[in-house]
């Protein structure tokens, strides 16, 4: 029950801090609303068990993308804003594929895993970082490269396309 | 923790990866030697002879058996082999021409070389993958390098805005995909495409697996740019720096459209209902149709070999729609053709530029009577264009054939007509070309201006000529044809033992 | 496990959907990113709901990768951003005219 309870809990707050984020005009004010949903992911994931994803979750979210965030809004001073945005033809279509694309992915979490097939282990077990170290590492080991990869092209572009004047 | 064991074929798999590992490898290389050398006229050649070495290793294993290594996450040699070759064909024939080229834009940075080979390193992932993990990194890879060399020239407003859009439009579609990925995962316990089927079977949960199937192809129909999710070409192809145009439009294409038949062969193919055949033909369809129609109203060069790569999206997708072995075979078949195709057009494009904005601003009409000004450049283009709308004896009309009779044998006649009716309409605009090239008259008033496009280099001349006598000769040498359909005739999906 | 699979995958699929409204609705590119970061979290917790609730980890290891992969869009991103505002003077999409027809 103490799980349920926690999920009620996290996911309002979840659904209701994603809203702020949506709706804030200041961009500030938005990073900050999500760093809360970020937060309350990373806790709906702790009442599944996955603790290692939620550990870094707070690590990678709200320590690092987010604080990248805050710094760029901060670099840019975006104080001042348009105060409100239009409402025109694109965002009445964006607002109606929003609202149908939510119908059809609730409508297929709610009911088409009626009878899921029941877990062969123990989610103790596989949320553990040990069991995550072992699969990174040995057969995932060419993907999690990879991503070292990604991550150096990222850093090279950040400084190419950012960087005031680029020899 | 038991580990023992863990890397017993270690050897294999990293010969089996070798090119993927190695490209990066070099890629690292070239960022160090930029660090301490920078923008040494030497990387970029070394860049190339690397591709080069990749090429001949993947050349080597073309006849061999496909099979699986590290760990089943990506095929190796056949199908394989044949896939990282276009693509590092037309890696290779680009960077030759970038050369010149971005030194003439002034943007010829050491990095740029380095960005390539990693974006080929996760394009040789993507193509070769076994698997839904290393198709989203080995999509990733390449998707996030790109981004960056669309916006290269980035003191230019066009240049950053068309990287922009290229990069919202693209991260937007990933949270797609990946949700996409996400429920397939959850309807066959699996991220290996031979064991869906398997799972598939096993939980029966269709309308999970077939939703994450729809959202899984939306975000491929995104990166091959597919009507309704192409948006996103004629601006990013016409702001990027022309020769990577060329590489982006062939390269990365080749990688998704190889990821997709892979998927389709070995995973969802094998599943008993066959319901993404018709969703298909009807995208193949609508591409094919407004691709060469918006191709049609284009003034700008650039902008109208983007469009027409939206209609050649569609070919290869009406191949897909036939869901044969012989559509599959069409396809990397085509796949290859149009490399060579695409990588000249935009390879000659990139020497007629005179405006300072990558080719961005300047219209057709500025090229009047270029042929007989630069023969050589006017009669490649020619081979160029007379083989993308398909006139034999050039490559694209064997392409085409590949391409169509699959979809005849998979009772798809209408597409195929719609096909061969579009091609034909597709004349009008690339025959228009060839027209302003060789039958206007030489408009003598700014020649002035013209005497800034770049000078063609030996090598990259010798690139154009390459690409124009492998488009001639290719029709002609049934071994490739007969080689691509082998890989997939001889071979029986895995999910269907 | 107590909490049932399916409200973790409606859940995601309300998260998911605020994220898409997001990138149509807003105007701000920095708003935009974020609504970016929202759906792959949104994505990242069905994964983990399906990883755990069937005992397998390469979920999990996707979501580790996807993580990595959201740091490396965000920061393109914003470094696009810094590019466009540099050039422009500003983040608000409609002012930003790409090349027209």
């Amino acid at each position: 029950m103490f799980a349920e309870k926690v999920f009620v809990v996290a996911s309002l707050v979840a659904v209701v801090s994603a809203l702020g984020m949506l709706i804030s005009r200041s961009p500030v004010r938005s990073a900050l609303w999500l760093i809360l949903t970020l937060f309350c992911v990373a806790g709906l994931y702790l009442t599944l068990s996955a603790e290692f994803i939620a550990v870094v979750q707070i690590l990678v979210y709200a320590g690092a993308i987010m604080v990248l965030f805050l710094f760029v809004i901060m670099l840019l001073n975006l104080g001042a804003l348009p105060n409100l945005e239009r409402v025109d033809f694109k965002k009445g279509v964006g607002f109606v594929l929003g609202v149908a694309i939510l119908a059809q992915l609730v409508f297929l979490g709610a009911t088409a895993v009626g009878d899921f097939p029941a877990a062969a282990s123990d989610p103790e077990a596989t949320g553990a970082a040990t069991a995550i170290a072992k699969e990174l590492f040995t057969r995932y080991a060419l993907p999690f490269e990879m991503i070292g990869i990604l991550l150096l092209v990222a850093t090279i572009g950040a400084v190419m396309l950012a960087k005031h004047r680029f020899e | 923790m038991e580990l023992s064991g863990a890397f017993d074929n270690i050897l294999a798999d990293l010969s089996g990866g070798a090119s993927v590992l190695w490209l990066a490898l070099i890629g690292i290389l070239l960022i160090i030697w930029d660090a301490f050398k920078n923008d040494d006229a030497a990387l970029p050649w070394v860049a190339a002879l690397s591709v080069v070495a990749a090429v001949v290793l993947e050349a080597l294993r073309l006849q061999d058996t496909t099979t699986t290594a590290f760990f089943d996450l990506m095929r190796v040699n056949g199908v394989a082999s044949f896939v990282s070759i276009v693509i590092l064909l037309s890696t290779l024939l680009s960077i030759t021409l970038s050369v010149p080229y971005l030194k003439g834009i002034r943007h010829g940075y050491g990095e740029v070389y380095a960005l390539i080979l990693f974006a080929t390193s996760g394009m040789l992932m993507l193509g070769t993958a076994n698997s839904l993990v290393t198709v989203f990194v080995g999509l990733e890879t390449m998707s996030i390098a790109l981004y960056i060399l669309t916006g290269l020239v980035r003191s230019d407003e066009g240049a950053v805005e068309s990287a922009l859009k290229y990069f919202l439009l693209g991260a937007f579609s990933t949270g797609f995909f990946l949700y996409g990925i996400a429920l397939i995962y959850g309807a066959t316990g699996t991220m290996y495409f031979t064991e869906m089927a398997g799972g598939y079977a096993a939980r029966e949960l269709p309308v999970l697996f077939w939703a994450g199937v729809a959202l899984f192809l939306i975000g491929f129909l995104f990166k091959v740019s597919a009507v309704p999710f192409h948006m996103w070409t004629p601006d990013v192809y016409q702001g990027a720096p022309t020769t990577l145009t060329g590489y982006m439009s062939t390269a990365s294409k080749a990688a998704a459209f190889a990821a997709l038949i892979l998927v389709l062969f070995y995973g969802i193919g094998t599943l008993p209902v066959a319901k993404w055949q018709m969703p298909l033909a009807l995208v193949a369809l609508v591409t094919v149709v407004l691709g060469n129609l918006l191709a049609l109203t284009q003034n700008n060069v650039k902008r109208m070999l983007a469009y027409s790569s939206v209609a050649h999206a569609g070919y290869v997708l009406i191949a897909l729609a036939a869901g044969t072995s012989e559509g599959y075979a069409g396809a990397i078949y085509y796949l290859l053709i149009y490399a060579l195709m695409n990588v000249g057009a935009f390879g000659v494009m990139a020497f007629l530029e005179w405006d300072d904005k990558e080719g961005r601003v300047q219209m057709l009409d500025s090229l009047s009577g270029i042929g007989w000004r630069r023969p050589l450049l006017g009669v490649t283009m020619g081979v160029f264009m007379f083989s993308l709308t398909g006139f034999p004896p050039f490559g694209g009309f064997f392409g085409k054939i590949a391409v169509f009779a699959p979809a005849v044998e998979a009772g798809l006649t209408w597409l195929a007509i719609v096909g061969v009716l579009a091609s034909a309409l597709s004349g009008y605009y690339y025959l228009r070309v060839l027209y302003v090239f060789w039958m206007r008259p030489i408009e003598s008033a700014d020649r002035a201006v013209r005497e800034r496009s770049f000078p063609v280099p030996r090598l990259s001349a010798a690139v154009l000529v390459t690409c124009a006598v492998l488009l001639i000769v290719i029709g002609f040498v049934p071994f490739v044809r007969d080689m691509t359909q082998a890989f997939f005739v001889g071979a029986t999906p895995a999910g269907l033992l | 496990m107590g909490v049932p699979l399916s409200w973790y995958l409606t859940l995601s699929a309300v998260l998911f959907s605020i994220g898409v409204t997001g990138v149509l609705f807003r105007s701000n590119l920095i708003v935009i990113l974020m609504s970016v970061e929202l759906m792959l979290n949104a994505v990242n917790l069905t994964l983990i709901a399906f990883s755990q609730y069937m005992g397998d980890v390469s979920g999990q290891i996707l979501v580790f990768f996807v993580m990595a992969v959201a740091a490396a869009e965000a920061a393109i991103g914003l470094a696009i951003v810094i590019a466009i505002f540099r050039n422009k003077l500003t983040v608000d999409i409609n002012n930003i005219n790409l090349f027209r027809h």
